[in-house]
């Protein structure tokens, strides 16, 4: 299982003058059960590049293979891709139309060809995993707070039950009590599903909290590829395409600059934690957190 | 795909023609409609061709940016110099069963064709070398005589251009919900007709609600900037005609007494 794209380059309205590059030679591999992260800033083609994913977009040139296949082929079932690769849009409230919210989350799963009662199994139990109280089922989408209505979105995609899951700036929008929410569905699902997880954020304490895996995007290029903390390590580099390291990998080197011998590979404030008391209590400098059960240890 | 759409097709060039007022575009494109409709003669027929031609010459803009308007128009223009043709009495010149070709008819469907052919190719002109805001704003200058006998001039302009500026951004919009629903596996293509008209309810709904939230957004934005209608409304580029305009004038008006000159004293041969 795994999606491959072999220099993928994509043109907006090719031959006119408003003509735009927006994918320059890409090539990636997505690993089943990666957790990744997408960061890069406004216009570098985060949002081109994971529609590509999916096949809404066809590239200019290059290939992409799913499971070893090539999604352009001409007998490659593009629909048969998209049950498998979800895809979560920025602002998905937006696209709910339904009457009942419980029928908006059916749209998925009866469009895969299930029968009736199936759908709505399925979309009974999206619906659950993203928490929305039951009372709300059969109301109408248009009465939620923005924060539901998100919520429904994202289950009319779960519901689909997908392999891998693409979320384009989830939490745009959303209080901070609403971010983490999402976020803790989307970490709750990629640990007890084991689905591939690509989340595209703006957010560097998000990227560096959940993922296992950086894609940072500039220009439309692939800058860097590899884990929070050796990407966080080019804080400099980031800020001069407009990004920026998580808050914690600057404290860590401002104490660093004043003398105390903290780890400034720290990219969350766990790992920060940990590194400080290290330090402070006397224990072995730069030890690199031997004790802790953090998921994404440098 | 649907981004491709060109909507307003303003060209933009440095040309005198894109420098004029929209007014004097506006006023000089209704003289040649009328000028077109009431010439007489091949005289008055050069006289037009000739100035049409030099206008596209001055606007810089390519040539085959104004055809493109023609080709919408080829069935009616067809359509036209076939009625023309078959069913303008007089004396028959070829006759096929019940069909007859007269040499008025003749003579009308082809004078028919090249009337409506200057008529797109002059309008194009217009609207290629005027941004829909300039135009708008035009109208609503031209048109202000209207307010004093209770047309909301103002209003519809100001409706006019917003409608224009939001085309773009529904169009964006429709793309994206487009996408959106086929993520989750919808199918705008397939089906009898019947099928795709209810496939395209989960593309028109978002779009409707998305429509209306932007218009209740837009009116709030409006009234926080304290809008109240077009009383005492003052502009950041208020419209003033300058040399270059009078002269337009000028000449608009020159040509078109060419054209009533020729329809008195050479109407040969029509």
């Amino acid at each position: 299982m795994s999606l491959i794209l072999d220099k993928i380059n994509y043109v907006y309205s090719e031959g006119t003058a408003y003509q735009i590059q927006a994918l320059k030679d890409v090539n990636l591999e997505i690993r089943d059960g990666q957790f990744i992260g997408v960061i890069g800033h406004t216009g570098s083609g985060k949002s081109t590049l994971i529609q590509h994913l999916n096949g809404l977009v066809k590239a200019t040139s290059g290939t992409i293979y799913f499971n070893g296949q090539d999604i352009y082929d001409e007998d490659f079932d593009l629909r048969e891709l998209r049950n498998r690769v979800g895809l979560v849009f920025q602002y998905p409230e937006h696209q709910l139309f339904e009457t009942t919210i419980f029928d908006d989350v059916s749209f998925g799963p009866k469009n895969q060809g299930l029968s009736k009662e199936e759908a709505g199994l399925r979309a009974f139990e999206a619906l659950r995993s993203v928490g929305l109280p039951e009372e709300l089922y059969y109301q109408s989408p248009f009465d939620l707070s923005g924060g539901q209505k998100r919520r429904v979105a994202i289950a009319g995609v779960l519901a689909m039950k997908p392999e891998v899951l693409i979320l384009d700036e989830p939490t745009a929008g959303l209080d901070p009590a609403g971010r983490d929410e999402i976020l803790d569905l989307v970490a709750r699902m990629h640990k007890e599903k084991g689905i591939t997880v690509i989340l595209v954020s703006h957010s560097m304490e998000d990227v560096a909290k959940y993922v296992e895996r950086i894609i940072v995007m500039n220009h439309g290029q692939v800058m860097f590829d590899n884990t929070p903390c050796e990407v966080f390590k080019h804080y400099k580099e980031l800020e001069q395409i407009g990004l920026a390291a998580p808050q914690v990998t600057y404290l860590m080197h401002e104490l660093k600059e004043k003398g105390l011998n903290v780890n400034t590979e720290a990219t969350t404030v766990a790992e920060a934690r940990e590194s400080l008391l290290e330090v402070l209590l006397g224990r072995e400098p730069n030890h690199r957190g031997s004790n802790l059960e953090e998921e994404n240890l440098c | 795909m649907l981004r491709d759409i060109t909507l307003g097709q303003y060209y933009p060039a440095d040309s005198v023609i894109h420098k004029l007022d929209p007014r004097v575009k506006l006023f000089a494109t209704l003289i040649y409609i009328i000028s077109l409709f009431c010439f007489k003669g091949i005289a008055a027929l050069l006289a037009a061709t000739a100035f049409l031609f030099a206008v596209i010459k001055t606007s810089k803009v390519p040539f085959k940016f104004m055809v493109k308007g023609l080709k919408a128009i080829m069935v009616l223009m067809l359509i036209t110099a076939l009625f023309n043709l078959f069913l303008t009495p007089g004396e028959p010149i070829v006759q096929l069963w019940i069909f007859k070709i007269t040499a008025e008819g003749a003579q009308n469907a082809v004078l028919m064709a090249i009337r409506l052919t200057y008529l797109i190719l002059g309008t194009s002109i217009m609207t290629l070398t005027t941004t829909p805001n300039q135009l708008t704003d035009g109208l609503e200058k031209s048109l202000m005589p209207l307010s004093k006998i209770g047309i909301p001039v103002h209003a519809i302009a100001m409706m006019m251009s917003i409608a224009l500026r939001f085309i773009p951004i529904l169009i964006e919009e429709t793309d994206k919900i487009m996408k959106a629903q086929m993520a989750r596996g919808a199918d705008f293509e397939s089906g009898n007709l019947i099928h795709k008209v209810k496939n395209m309810v989960p593309l028109l709904v978002p779009l409707f609600v998305s429509a209306f939230r932007r218009a209740d957004d837009l009116a709030m934005a409006m009234e926080a900037r304290c809008y109240n209608g077009g009383e005492g409304r003052t502009k950041m580029k208020p419209l003033k005609y300058v040399a270059l305009d009078h002269k337009a004038y000028a000449i608009i008006f020159a040509y078109f007494i060419v054209i009533l000159l020729c329809r008195t004293f050479l109407p040969w041969p029509m």
